[in-house]
């Protein structure tokens, strides 16, 4: 191929990544997935042909330059390939290791249609590993320009950027993701920020990157966290085993580093509303990331039985509180001997994997198929190494208890797949008569969560939906109330981390107009 | 950081103590928590805030020594300082309105009642104030609540006060008396909350109740709070803490309350190796391990 500076790699399959041992890691919190070494990466970057609509980029919610960046990796210029991950990600190395791939880029790889795409989450995570061992390097290269980079190749990209923005707005991801590029933040654009202050309430995916971006203006920048530590879902929801916390740490740290403050234990709507951070705090404008924080239940029989948790709970005092690491810590988290998992999301894998780190036989119980699951492939394909059981198409309709209140079974009822509903999945549909029970000492349950209503219910004028969902412009999140912008989960509901980090970027550029303009 | 300011044992199980916290002294209400971590290998335990200043920029929390973490802070000083104090969180107690209410409080309860029974009395209603303690030795805050109410009635279970009984007898006998009251405001132990509420209810009196479940983040976020009011389960955390008192699942409670109990008996005795009295928890679970997970094995895992 004349395209590619090197020899394309004819492997139909990804280079493998090392992984621990499925029986040993079960009984430990160290991350599964080992990441390349410079070979691997090399050896799966060329197998890369650089097509030339680069089918990857509309895939990626934050327009990544994917075939820039791998090229760079198939030629050894690991710095090179960083500096071009970061210009459009704020946060690689998490989003090489949390993002829905096979759903985004890897998804739309022309490699994929004969054989396995390129493994370019895997890229994006070694070269963010990479650049983390190497921060002199990394440091210095992040200075070069967007076009020294070789990113503005295509003529104004900045100018075309309302039209593209325009064009994405009723098209979701792909669309959304060509604004962000043609409005990517790698060097400051427009009049300077430098006077102004921006609050950004929340301080997981959405908030970290629009916090970000806005720093890199040259924004004041002010995060207000509820909770002691920084990160959201980031922290408190996604596994060590999955993302090491060190990581979220160092991320944040690099925040810092760019002139980002962060207040913990700030729970906005109680400790200050947001007229106040505007009026009498002298902030110019609001970014709220506050995600989906209020768990779903199943509203069955015996959900308030002893030993019955939401996700939520077990995956905070595991993450946030590292229970996991009781006595050192001291919040203990209870753990039986047999436990379900009621959900077929990435919460779901998350919880039925760290029951199973904690000592439990662990079986997933969700009500449609196999192919319906909205987890990532690789969660689903870890839990089974694991040796966490599915029962697919079952459906629990009652939890029942014992004589002291603890959970002690559920029964269950099997599903069969009929008519698509509204999210377009066919809808399961109980098959009469097929009750079951399964016997188990906790059961979690993990179908969704919704938003915390704290925000609304406390900032007059913001337009909320009847699910408390905020109202914002897809484009610039801009809300409904002047100077106050929303993103990510508390706009969309519960999504990805991806998503949410599209949103934040985004919210920048709104936030940053907005501020140009007054 | 968070420092402390004052520390004073109110008895020998019930410490005071007054953190510097500015921003949450000017916006916290009665009925309303904080939730404190003393440092980074701690729990975040919720606390009912006792008193505030807000010109002092000071918030007051009334905690009993009866897990790890309120032992361990217990043996604080003057001079030290918390890791988090992350508030107000929760709702205030809705007192607007009321004319003539009496104030419950059970053991620790006490120390959560008492900001109630000044808000109260400083709007113009008249409160009586019940008290309920083990013994006379364990009596806290008469002073201050003498200051705000019109009647105190302090009783101990072994009668070492001169009056012997539960908190619920003199609540009948008032309410009886003609007492009128349109407001009872209940806080301390689950089963006091519940017969104080079967107390009033054939009455038909407002009658709020403070619950103190299981918590971790405070926010919202766990869903480990959760109380039955009606059919529902909610959250204490965002959507409490203080419930209608008629309508709480108060043996719901006690058996939710009791979920780490083990860990929290374990923990006591890594703690202090003593197992403190009882008394009304002070919210979360502490830390701890139950036999089926001792430390040895998990740690090594």
């Amino acid at each position: 191929m004349a395209r590619t500076q090197y020899e394309v790699n004819r492997q139909k399959e990804k280079t493998p990544m090392p992984e621990l041992d499925p029986v040993e890691r079960a009984k430990t919190f160290d991350e599964v997935a080992l990441g390349y070494s410079a070979e691997e990466a090399v050896a799966e970057a060329r197998r890369c042909i650089q097509c030339p609509n680069a089918p990857c980029v509309q895939g990626c919610p934050v327009g990544v330059p994917i075939p820039k960046f791998v090229a760079q990796v198939a030629e050894g210029d690991f710095a090179r390939a960083y500096a071009l991950v970061k210009s459009a990600n704020a946060l690689p190395a998490i989003c090489g290791r949390v993002c829905p791939q096979e759903t985004q880029c890897e998804g739309m790889c022309t490699r994929g249609k004969s054989g396995e795409p390129v493994g370019i989450g895997r890229l994006e995570r070694f070269v963010s590993d990479w650049a983390f061992e190497h921060p002199e390097e990394a440091a210095e290269v992040l200075r070069l320009s967007r076009a020294e980079l070789g990113l503005d190749d295509g003529g104004d990209a900045e100018a075309d950027s309302a039209d593209v923005a325009a064009a994405g707005a009723g098209g979701g991801a792909a669309g959304a993701a060509a604004a962000d590029t043609a409005r990517d933040a790698g060097a400051p654009a427009g009049a300077s920020l430098a006077d102004k202050r921006v609050a950004v309430v929340g301080s997981g995916p959405a908030s970290l990157t629009c916090a970000g971006e806005l720093a890199k203006r040259g924004c004041g920048v002010t995060v207000f966290e509820a909770l002691h530590k920084v990160g959201g879902v980031l922290t408190y929801g996604i596994p060590e085993f999955r993302l090491p916390k060190d990581l979220v740490a160092r991320e944040v740290a690099k925040l810092g580093e760019s002139g980002v403050e962060f207040q913990t234990n700030a729970l906005v709507g109680k400790l200050y509303d947001i007229d106040e951070l505007m009026e009498e705090r002298g902030f110019d404008a609001v970014f709220v990331g506050t995600g989906a924080g209020l768990p779903g239940y199943l509203g069955i029989e015996g959900e308030g039985l002893n030993g019955v948790m939401v996700a939520s709970e077990l995956l905070t005092r595991v993450n946030l509180m590292k229970a996991y690491l009781f006595p050192e810590y001291e919040t203990p988290v209870y753990a039986g001997k047999h436990c379900v998992v009621v959900g077929g999301g990435n919460v779901a894998m998350d919880a039925a994997r760290t029951a199973r780190r904690l000592g439990a036989e662990v079986t997933v119980v969700y009500r449609r198929g196999r192919e319906e699951m909205p987890a990532r492939a690789e969660e689903i394909h870890h839990a089974e190494q694991e040796g966490i059981e599915f029962k697919l198409l079952t459906n629990p309709v009652r939890i029942l208890g014992d004589e002291n209140g603890w959970v002690s079974g559920v029964e269950c009822v099997r599903m069969e797949l009929g008519e698509p509903d509204a999210s377009g999945r066919r809808r399961p549909v109980a098959v009469a008569g097929s009750e079951f029970v399964i016997d188990v000492d906790m059961l979690v349950v993990a179908v969704g969560s919704k938003t915390n209503p704290l925000i609304a219910q406390t900032t007059p004028g913001l337009e909320v939906t009847p699910r408390n969902l905020i109202v914002a412009d897809e484009r610039t999140c801009a809300t409904s109330k002047p100077g106050v912008f929303a993103g990510g989960d508390a706009v969309i509901g519960a999504a990805t981390v991806i998503l949410a980090m599209g949103a934040g970027k985004r919210a920048a550029a709104g936030i940053a107009a907005y501020l140009a303009g007054e | 950081m968070y420092p402390i300011e004052h520390v004073e044992a109110l008895n020998a199980e019930v410490t005071r103590m007054r953190v510097r916290a500015p921003e949450i002294a000017r916006k916290i209400k009665p009925g309303q928590f904080i939730m404190l971590r003393i440092d980074e290998t701690g729990e975040r335990i919720p606390l009912t805030m006792n008193d505030c200043d807000p010109e002092a920029g000071t918030v007051t929390i009334v905690f009993q020594a009866v897990g790890a973490t309120t032992m361990r802070l217990a043996r604080m000083k003057a001079g030290d300082a918390l890791l988090d104090f992350a508030g107000p969180l929760g709702n205030p107690t809705e007192l607007e309105g009321a004319r003539r209410a009496c104030v419950v409080g059970g053991g620790l309860g006490t120390a959560i009642a008492y900001p109630q029974a000044k808000w109260l009395h400083e709007h113009g209603c008249e409160v009586d104030v019940i008290t309920g303690f083990r013994t006379k030795d364990l009596i806290i805050l008469e002073d201050e609540i003498r200051q705000c109410s019109a009647r105190q009635i302090i009783m101990t279970d072994d009668g070492s006060n001169g009056n012997k009984g539960v908190v619920t007898a003199p609540l009948q006998q008032r309410i009886e008396e003609g007492a009128d009251y349109d407001l009872v405001l209940a806080v301390g132990p689950v089963v006091m909350m519940k017969f104080v509420a079967a107390t009033t209810k054939p009455h038909g009196i407002r009658t709020l109740v403070s619950m103190n479940p299981l918590m971790i983040d405070g926010t919202g976020m766990c869903g480990g709070c959760r109380v039955k009011v009606g059919d529902a389960y909610l959250h204490a955390c965002v959507d409490g803490p203080d419930f209608d008192g008629h309508l709480v699942d108060f043996d719901d409670a006690m058996r939710r309350g009791v979920m780490y109990r083990s860990f929290e008996s374990a923990a006591r005795e890594v703690a202090a190796g003593r197992v403190a009295s009882e008394g009304r928890d002070c919210g979360v679970a502490a830390a701890g391990v139950p036999a089926a997970l001792a430390a040895g094995e998990r740690k090594g895992a």
